[in-house]
């Protein structure tokens, strides 16, 4: 067994699995198992699941749909955004 | 892909797929649904997933319950983990004036028989530990909403679709639409054309410009719509928080992340789909304020979806005059979701048998014509 996503305790197997199912792109494997949605923000795991993708769909990374990256980059506590109520 | 079918749904989220189920329910399977991008990628996928029967006209109030009795058995009849939680909709208000809009409200709902109530700020704290009660005034709870995972029940409904009959196409965008005499004739797409009778208009945010393609003129507007997410943290957090005053809504899912969001009375209505820094800082600003401990919290992501919305803050269902067989099921205006096992049980009633089991008539798109009543519990 694998870990892939190691934020969300994904193994390769599970991925695997999931694109037969016809989760066939990064966004629908993010939403179906969580993958690259942790505090890592997918940098661990997403480039080894493309690979995984391109492989299983015989395509290059390049033909593959993309995912977006969404802020923060890193976990940030709320309260640093501000509040500007507060003194 | 097929190239003729009886119906056509354009739209993969929560409403074509959930018409695409209910038709092959009750019998009709030639069916065929085209989704430009993967299923529940607009904004069904993008929204908080609550689900809540606290409305204000009798018509909203009895289309969320008998959801809700639809939800309570959707794991089994779809054979899928929806994540679904009861956990209550616990509504605020810092405002005497609300707060009186909030007893009428309650008398309404109790009268169609919701389990909703008034409470005093104190009994709020006993719902939510971490609750400022200085803060409000009082409350409304009910106990039987709650949520779940959206991007889950739309897989449901379309593998059983699938599973009976129904032919659903991802990433297959419609180009046009033929008609000849008023009639539909076909659906052209990137990937073939589709010769049928039917349509059904279930492209949210894009349902005008689907409907603009043979013509027919739409009052929905897009607005963006921001929401965040958190970490995951153990069980903080029952129900659903939220304010239609100050626009902001959030709960904590079944994996331990709250999730939640503020409207902005001063976004202007586009396509626009960015994040922004003014987002999460006005977010924080009301939360601190409402559980104060919550601003320790890490947000780990963030995102945007679409309202569609029209005039009254209700959806458009039913035929459209001048074509009749062009069916519409948009303008949700930001409670699509909470409300789609019913409506979209009524969409296909519809098409099968020409009648509905509960009066749509009053939401048909010609309403606009006229004058129209308003549903005013519109959050986030």
């Amino acid at each position: 067994m694998k870990i892939v996503c190691r934020c969300e305790d994904v193994t390769e197997e599970e991925i695997i699995e999931a694109i037969d199912q016809g989760y066939t792109t990064l966004d629908e494997l993010k939403k179906h198992l969580r993958v690259g949605t942790g505090p890592c923000q997918g940098r661990t795991c997403l480039k080894v699941i493309e690979k995984m993708l391109a492989k299983k769909l015989g395509k290059t990374i390049d033909d593959l749909k993309k995912t977006t990256v969404r802020p923060p980059l890193k976990p940030l506590p709320l309260y640093i955004y501000g509040d500007e109520d507060e003194e | 892909m097929r190239n003729k079918a009886e119906v056509v749904i354009i739209g993969g989220g929560i409403t074509g797929c959930g018409v695409a189920y209910n038709l092959a329910k009750m019998g009709l399977t030639d069916v065929v649904l085209v989704e430009k991008n993967f299923l529940s990628s607009g904004a069904t996928g993008r929204c908080g997933g609550g689900i809540r029967q606290q409305f204000t006209t009798e018509w909203n109030i009895k289309l969320a319950m008998e959801s809700v009795k639809r939800f309570e058995k959707m794991n089994d009849e779809l054979d899928i983990d929806i994540e679904y939680e009861q956990g209550g909709y616990l509504v605020i208000t810092d405002d005497e004036k609300e707060l009186e809009e909030f007893k009428k409200n309650v008398k309404l709902q109790n009268k169609l028989g919701l389990d909703s109530k008034l409470i005093t700020p104190s009994e709020a704290k006993e719902i939510v530990p971490y609750l400022n009660e200085d803060n409000i005034l009082g409350a409304t709870f009910c106990q039987s909403d709650g949520h779940a995972y959206p991007f889950r029940v739309v897989q449901g409904y379309a593998k059983k679709a699938k599973e009976m009959g129904v032919e659903i196409n991802k990433f297959t965008e419609v180009k046009s639409i033929k008609k000849e005499d008023n009639k539909i004739k076909s659906v052209v797409t990137d990937r073939g054309e589709i010769k049928t009778n039917i349509v059904v208009n279930a492209a949210g945010a894009y349902s005008r410009e689907i409907a603009g393609m043979i013509g027919v003129e739409m009052p929905n507007k897009p607005f963006r719509h921001e929401i965040l997410a958190t970490e995951r943290y153990k069980h903080i957090l029952d129900p659903m928080i939220i304010s239609f005053k100050y626009g902001i809504y959030f709960s904590q899912q079944k994996h331990g992340e709250i999730v939640g969001g503020i409207g902005d009375p001063d976004e202007p209505s586009s396509y626009n789909i960015k994040s922004s820094l003014k987002f999460v800082e006005r977010f924080t600003s009301v939360l601190g304020k409402i559980v104060p401990a919550f601003k320790n919290l890490n947000i780990v992501r963030q995102w945007a979806g679409f309202y569609d919305v029209t005039p009254d803050a209700k959806p458009i269902l039913g035929y459209t005059e001048g074509i009749d067989t062009l069916i519409q099921a948009n303008g949700y205006s930001g409670h699509g979701f909470m409300v789609a096992p019913r409506v979209t049980e009524l969409i296909a009633e519809l098409i099968v048998d020409g009648k509905t089991s509960m009066p749509i008539d009053e939401l048909n798109l010609k309403r606009f014509e006229g004058e129209t009543v308003g549903e005013v519990y519109v959050v986030g």
